[in-house]
């Protein structure tokens, strides 16, 4: 798994639950290291070995960490640049879902290792859709469940998020372990201000 | 004067300077106007047709006027950043992005040349120049501040009325959204601004995460270097830094003494008293080494019980010898360990890279050895500077006699057990080279 993810989740636990919790995590899933490095890529073994410790430190059912990781990517100070990276994606909410589908592509422009899960959008009306996220690992649902509504939010828009087991499976998405279908209720496009999104704001800083 | 003009302009070209929209929104198609197609469009490509240009329904008595207005509302959806330009050489009308980075000024009506630096091609200079530089690449920049910088493309429109010069940002789209706050609604849904800062974004952060891995994996390289130069138990340098250290010296054409030394007795005491109190023993000496030397010498334990310094600068052989005695006689000055006093001594032999027309490192060390094995031969504790002689002294192959009690001329009352019988190396190559 590439570092990225497992930095990620690092990260989460660290700036959630402090470095301390992390250092046990690491320890209990025999790293043999207490830092993930972002640029490097791991055995795929080491990531469900730290959530199935997080998940043992925390006593909280690995849906609603793995919710959690989503919510704090987009919300958390520290993962700012992810969030950012995200908004590039439309102008409002319904925008960005339609982005989702080239959102690995994107990444992939980036970071060329990174394999992010599929995309697949899928409009059954106006207000109504439907994501496939077909991952090659299992768990990235729940994740992209966390980020949609954490999105939501920072759109100012109200929606409601539904996940299904299984469901039909997206065109070109085979031998995958994760595969999972959010059902998207867009209930109000401008429900709440949102958060500003400035084009310009860390262009040109240089990190 | 810019009054004048635009009023003039305005009538020229059959429309009020209010007649440009002065508000629209962009990629939004639902809220776009969608011009109706009139004569301008049909000038296109399809003009040579001729017959073409008859299709033209009837009813459009204004028809250039009407058709230009068209054809700026095409602009501003398509190409937000283009300016008209009137045959003067004054601006017509700008596309709403490009009017908002001049919003409070305004530039419709003002000369184009005394807003716009045309930079590159450098020949053009008058507006005549600019007219006829249909589709060569422009480089323009604003004259006033921020001075935005823009790659531009022209084209005439038909009829000698004017022409188009679409702008784009270029390099410098990372500075323009943040200088004039600009938004994704302001650019075309077609331009790759938006994801061009995305990209620069996205790399900004992958570059910053690898720089990071970079500083640390340095850090990690710095270390694993130290180590692999630094001998652990003595915190000296190793055989291999030594060498690296002496090639340096030889390379600059530096004058420095190489100063082999070799402990005497030590065997014993690694024997009697155990390894630990060998390697103490190793430590101490070194500590004597580096307290008896200067911060620019190099002392490195090359073997079990045998050591180098080089004494970068150092030619006086007086200076060099003092230097030897003081290092064997604190030496033997006997080591406490465990309640138990260690007894070594110590040889040493030199050699002068000066005494060398092209000095070699193999040869130094080599040279070095014999001047060591002399002293063991005066019987320990001694220093000897090479000389050329001691080629022909030195029996070939290993001096098993060495220091063999009842031969020594320096007996100092250590009773040498027989355990220090060890072999030397003959002279011609250095068994560490």
């Amino acid at each position: 798994m590439h570092g990225l993810v497992n930095r990620a989740i690092q990260r989460f636990v660290t700036d959630t639950y402090g470095a301390a919790l992390w250092r046990r995590v690491a320890h209990e899933a025999q790293l043999g290291f207490v830092d993930f490095e972002s640029m490097l890529i791991y055995d795929d073994v080491l990531t469900p070995r730290v959530l199935d410790a997080v998940e043992a430190e925390l006593g909280k059912p690995r849906a609603e960490i793995l919710e959690d990781i989503g919510t704090y990517l987009v919300s958390h100070p520290n993962a700012e640049a992810v969030r950012r990276l995200l908004r590039f994606g439309g102008e409002d909410f319904v925008d960005f879902l339609h982005s989702l589908d080239d959102l690995p592509d994107r990444a992939r422009l980036a970071v060329s290792d990174l394999d992010l899960p599929q995309l697949e959008l899928r409009e059954h009306a106006a207000d109504r859709f439907s994501l496939t996220v077909c991952a090659r690992k299992d768990g990235f649902g729940p994740v992209m469940i966390g980020m949609l509504r954490s999105l939501a939010d920072d759109y100012g828009a109200l929606v409601l998020l539904e996940r299904r087991a299984g469901g039909e499976r997206a065109a070109g998405c085979v031998n995958s372990e994760g595969l999972d279908v959010i059902d998207i209720t867009l209930i109000e496009a401008g429900y709440a201000e949102g958060r500003s999104f400035d084009l310009g704001a860390n262009v040109g800083l240089g990190a | 004067m810019q009054r004048a003009g635009r009023s003039i302009l305005g009538r020229m070209w059959g429309w009020g300077h209010e007649a440009h929209p002065a508000k629209r929104t962009l990629g939004r198609p639902r809220d776009a106007h969608v011009p109706k197609v009139g004569p301008m469009q049909e000038d296109g490509p399809v003009a040579k047709k001729g017959e073409r240009m008859n299709i033209v329904g009837p009813g459009q008595v204004p028809q250039t006027a009407m058709a230009l207005e068209q054809v700026v509302e095409v602009l501003d959806i398509l190409c937000p950043m283009h300016v008209i330009i009137a045959p003067t050489g004054h601006i017509v009308s700008v596309g709403p992005t490009l009017a908002k980075l001049r919003a409070e000024q305004g530039l419709r009506g003002a000369p184009f040349l005394e807003v716009f630096e045309l930079r590159r091609p450098r020949n053009l200079v008058s507006i005549a120049d600019l007219m006829a530089a249909q589709g060569l690449k422009l480089h323009l920049k604003f004259r006033d501040r921020p001075a935005t910088a823009f790659k531009g493309l022209l084209t005439p429109l038909p009829g000698g009325a004017g022409a188009v010069v679409n702008l784009s940002f270029g390099i410098s789209i990372v500075d323009a959204v943040r200088d004039y706050a600009l938004t994704s609604a302001d650019f075309a849904a077609t331009d790759l601004a938006i994801e061009m800062l995305y990209l620069v974004e996205a790399k900004s952060a992958a570059m910053e995460a690898s720089r990071k891995l970079n500083l640390q994996l340095q850090g990690a390289m710095i270390a694993a270097e130290e180590q692999a130069f630094t001998d652990t138990l003595t915190g000296l340098k190793n055989r291999r830094a030594m060498g690296h250290v002496l090639d340096r010296l030889i390379t600059l054409g530096r004058s420095f003494a190489l100063m082999l030394i070799d402990l005497d007795f030590f065997k014993a005491v690694n024997d009697s008293m155990g390894h630990a109190a060998g390697d103490h023993v190793l430590q101490q000496v070194a500590r004597i080494m580096v307290e008896e030397t200067r911060e620019a010498d190099t002392v490195a334990r090359i073997g079990g019980d045998e050591f180098v310094i080089l004494f970068d600068g150092a030619e006086d052989r007086a200076v060099l010898d003092r230097v030897a005695r003081r290092i064997i006689g604190e030496l033997e000055v006997p080591i406490p360990y465990g309640g138990q006093l260690c007894h070594i001594s110590a040889s040493s032999g030199t050699v002068l890279s000066g005494d060398y027309a092209e000095p070699k490192a193999e040869r130094l060390l080599a040279d070095a050895d014999l001047a060591l094995y002399t002293s063991k031969k005066r019987g320990r504790a001694c220093h000897s500077f090479f000389r050329e002689e001691m080629r022909d002294e030195t029996p070939v192959g290993p001096a098993q006699n060495v220091g063999e009690p009842g031969e020594s001329d320096a007996a100092d009352g250590e009773v040498s057990s027989g355990a220090e019988i060890r072999p030397l190396h003959g002279a011609g190559r250095h068994p560490l080279m």
